[in-house]
């Protein structure tokens, strides 16, 4: 399996130049020409484009059969498509997530995005250490207001420091100026919120890119009883990341002592595994002490530099092979991989030492054995009637041409299958059944039943940092989605003769503005607005309908 | 009570919701027919026109029936009764979701094959329509709602059924409680949404051609900029609860089932493009100010993602996903025996 190496393919300038080159406006040098496409790039529409974009071009990989995600499925696909493939080849559609254009895109978006995060945040600091703006000349002209009469004896100066008292209280930041006007502000966490998920999302990115940079991830079948250690040559397959060397492997080590899986039995619910694990004795290094260990689905060993997962199991027949000479020729559990739930499994013997001719034997087992209708099946997914229904060849195995076989398929360009009574030679055998081979190739003998687990393991470095990354950003999220940025003014205004006893009214206005971009809930700022108001005013808290304050909506 | 009882009470109580659901729909499709009778006589009976203050996310303005339906106590027994009948089909609707776990055996949340997903989110779906209907006036939604609802029972009982199963070993982890019912929450909360964003569509172009019947059902509809508040709200609430379900819930479990918190996996690559498409809606609304026609647009591709990730990655890819777990391929193989 040959894994693409990191995911940081095209150099950011190249793409960015294309993309802005065509409609770069006339009469500008390279410095305003960069500047311009940096501009573009940045630009929020540009970032609303490469989010869509990186939508529809993640769709390919869904329905492509991918190189990394399912190797078999991919290489079965390009083998069904001979005149698609080249095309797709060139395209990277086998391999989306790795390839350039994909990469282009992301990498274009990180881009836009650190050019939006950079100056937003200079903003943000700033906005951060200034006090409250001041109030606008007219506070009855803001998106909502409210104005009540707070009578004649009020005093202006007393009405906002009681204002300023209470908008304090309710975590806002108050600018008091003294004889005219209170001014606050409140919401400053939803523009961190909103930096932190844009910041949170290169995190994600750092953590994603350490992992396949600097992991592996690893397939092996072990059959019950063996062991395995975690060096290369053990592994059935090794996909290391970019960065990864072989020799960086840990040296821890297992044996698969046992495997057991339950089966339901009865109901409609027949056949299903109901739970399956596999003991497990390891170590850390050469000389610890061997620790035991229940694996399971959802239950990994996780060891010092890499991970253990049981991903799949089967059965492996134990079949002895014996020549024409009767020496034994091959022997032991041979891995059978099922070919659904029901666990019929496929599997072959090669057997090249055999004497006078080279031997191999192909077929199916069943775990229990039933013959329905003239058609040999499985009943039951579990061991209760194992039984193997093997065709025989013999000739050349074509293991001497140097090239490299699947341990899973005969190659039979150079086998002849052998025919008894002009019908292919079939050896259907019980648990420790033994056949004569005809022409005198020798025997076979089924002689017993282990299982095999599949296990993956992998090292991802940076999981840690990715997630973290990610629940950042959702924290971040949710400020910037549920925080209301507002500001909200009082002014205190003696209508009538200036100042002192001869004021008819002392009015007082609040306003209130609504900064969230999204004006999800005005009705809230308004309610709030009001109720300040009223308060201030020391009105009644029930209002009459005819004095309804002049509140309007911010369409 | 026996595993077989509680299954046969579920599938039961499930026809029932649907059949109570169909009794709601009717109930809210005579409310809205016997309210076409009276717009002549509400432009009479002019209601005082109500202050926007307070909660009021939606007010109906002074010419609009709704305020006037309420004067009229046989039009307000239909409203009433199709809540009625809803808030009981949606009793009934949990009782069949919840009995569906309990008849596993063992003891399992409902929610391991797409039947029961369905089920599960479309109750979902009701109880934040139920849960919000006060506070969002969402009468409106009332026919659109159930109406879907039964639609979606329908095709889970017609369609999706399987007999209860228990889950297969790479289900049974704690995360199932967590990634999948983050999921279903917000499939729920995004469908709500979704319907919003649609009759705001609708209403929005009927409008500029000036074909709104007044008094008929589009008319009754709140003003285009309360429905566009309504849908983002919604839209607002589920998409935290999908990034949690799908980017940090979902991944957790993958490398804990499968070695690898990120696969590319069918399912995965499109929970991915239904999360940005969403993004992309938030982040439209948030900085361009996008509101209205365009930002409903966006929101409807990103429902049909996330639809087509339950229903189609299932159906069409449902080998190549390791979330093919709808799928009993067992069944399959042994019906032979």
């Amino acid at each position: 399996m040959d894994r693409p190496s990191a995911p940081v393919r095209e150099p950011l300038g190249g793409a960015a130049d294309r993309d802005t080159a065509a409609a770069a406006p006339p009469g500008l040098g390279p410095r305003e020409l960069l500047r311009w496409a940096w501009r573009q790039l940045t630009s929020m529409r540009t970032a609303l484009l490469l989010l869509l974009l990186l939508a529809v071009a993640a769709v390919p990989g869904s329905v492509i059969p991918q190189d990394d995600v399912d190797a078999f499925a991919a290489a079965r696909y390009r083998a069904d498509h001979p005149r698609l493939t080249p095309v797709f080849e060139t395209l990277g559609l086998y391999s989306v997530y790795s390839s350039p254009w994909f990469s282009a895109i992301y990498l274009l978006l990180m881009a836009s995005l650190v050019g939006c995060i950079l100056p937003r945040t200079r903003v943000y600091w700033r906005a951060l250490r200034a006090r409250p703006p001041r109030a606008p000349r007219n506070l009855t002209r803001m998106p909502v207001s409210a104005t009540y009469d707070a009578g004649r004896g009020a005093d202006p100066d007393a009405v906002l420091a009681a204002a300023a008292a209470r908008l304090r209280g309710d975590r806002y930041r108050v600018e008091h100026v003294a004889g005219d006007h209170v001014s606050a502000e409140r919401g400053y966490s939803r523009e961190a919120g909103n930096l932190l998920f844009h910041v949170s999302v290169l995190v994600v990115l750092v953590g994603v890119a350490a992992g396949s940079l600097l992991g592996f991830k690893g397939g092996v079948i072990v059959v019950t009883g063996n062991g395995f250690s975690n060096v290369l040559t053990q592994y059935d397959e090794f996909v290391p990341g970019g960065l990864f060397d072989p020799d960086d492997l840990a040296p821890w080590s297992f044996t698969v002592d046992d495997f057991e899986v339950d089966f339901i039995a009865e109901g409609e619910q027949r056949g299903l595994p109901r739970d399956f694990s596999a003991a497990l004795t390891y170590r850390n290094q050469p000389g610890d002490e061997p620790r035991a260990y229940d694996l399971a689905v959802n239950h990994p060993l996780r060891l010092d530099g890499g991970d253990v997962y049981l991903v799949g199991h089967g059965y492996a027949p134990h079949i002895t092979v014996r020549d024409g000479n009767g020496d034994v020729a091959s022997s032991g559990p041979v891995v059978f991989l099922p070919e659904d739930a029901s666990f019929v499994s496929f599997g072959v013997v090669k057997v090249p030492d055999a004497q006078p001719t080279q031997v191999g034997l192909e077929g199916l087992f069943y775990p229990t054995f039933a013959t329905i209708d003239g058609d040999p099946t499985t009943v039951f997914p579990d061991a209760a009637n194992p039984a193997l229904s093997l065709l025989l060849y013999a000739g050349d195995l074509g293991l001497d041409t140097g090239l490299s076989q699947s341990v899973y398929e005969l190659d039979k360009d150079g086998l002849e299958q052998v025919e008894a009574d002009d019908k292919p030679f079939r050896l259907d055998m019980a648990l420790g059944d033994r056949i004569e081979l005809p022409d005198g190739l020798g025997s076979v003998e089924f002689d017993g039943l282990s299982r095999w687990v599949k296990l993956q393991t992998a090292q991802t470095p940076g999981t840690w940092l990715a997630l973290a990354g990610v629940s950042l950003a959702l924290l971040g999220l949710m400020l910037s989605l549920f925080v209301r940025p507002r500001r909200v003014w009082v002014r205190v205004r003696a209508e009538g003769a200036e100042g002192g006893a001869g004021a008819r009214r002392t009015l007082v206005e609040v306003a209130g503005l609504d900064r969230s971009g999204s004006s999800d809930d005005p009705g809230e700022l308004a309610v709030a607005v009001d109720a300040l108001a009223r308060d201030l005013a020391g009105a009644g808290p029930a209002p009459d309908p005819e004095q309804t304050p002049d509140q309007r909506e911010q369409q | 009570m026996s595993s077989t009882d509680l299954a046969a009470l579920s599938n039961n109580a499930i026809t029932l919701a649907g059949v109570l659901y169909f009794a709601a729909l009717l109930a809210h499709l005579v409310e809205w027919s016997r309210l076409r009778a009276v717009v002549a006589d509400a432009s009479e009976v002019t209601v005082p026109a109500e202050a926007s203050v307070g909660g009021t996310l939606v007010a109906t303005g002074p010419g609009s029936a709704t305020t006037a339906a309420a004067e009229l106590p046989r039009v307000a027994f239909w409203a009433r009764l199709g809540i009625v009948l809803t808030a009981f089909a949606a009793v009934v609707h949990a009782v069949g979701v919840v009995t569906r776990g309990l008849a596993a055996d063992p003891i399992r949340v409902p929610w391991g094959n797409m039947y029961e997903f369905t089920i599960s989110a479309s109750l979902v779906a009701v109880l934040l329509y139920l849960g919000l209907h006060r506070r969002l006036r969402l009468d409106w939604l009332g026919p659109v709602m159930v109406g879907f609802t039964w639609v979606v029972l329908l095709a889970a009982v017609r369609l999706l059924y399987v007999p209860i199963a228990p889950l297969m070993p790479s289900l049974q982890s704690p995360w199932l409680v967590i990634h999948v019912l983050a999921a279903i929450l917000a499939t729920g909360a995004f469908t709500v949404a979704g319907m919003a964003s649609v009759l705001y569509l609708v209403k929005e172009r009927s409008q500029t051609r000036g074909r709104i019947r007044p008094g008929g059902y589009l008319d009754r509809l709140p003003a285009l900029a309360g429905m566009d508040r309504v849908a983002y709200r919604l839209h607002a609430f589920a998409f935290p609860v999908w990034t949690f379900g799908v980017l940090i819930a979902g991944p957790i479990w993958a490398e804990n089932a499968w070695g690898r918190y990120w696969g590319w996996d069918p399912k995965e690559v499109w929970s991915f493009i239904t999360w940005v498409v969403y993004a992309a809606y938030l982040h439209a609304r948030a900085t361009r100010g996008w509101k209205g026609r365009q930002a409903a647009l966006v929101a409807l591709v990103g429902l049909a993602t996330l639809w087509f990730n339950f229903v189609g990655i299932n159906y069409f890819f449902g080998d190549a996903s390791q979330h093919s777990y709808a799928l009993l391929q067992v069944g399959a193989a042994l019906a032979a025996a």
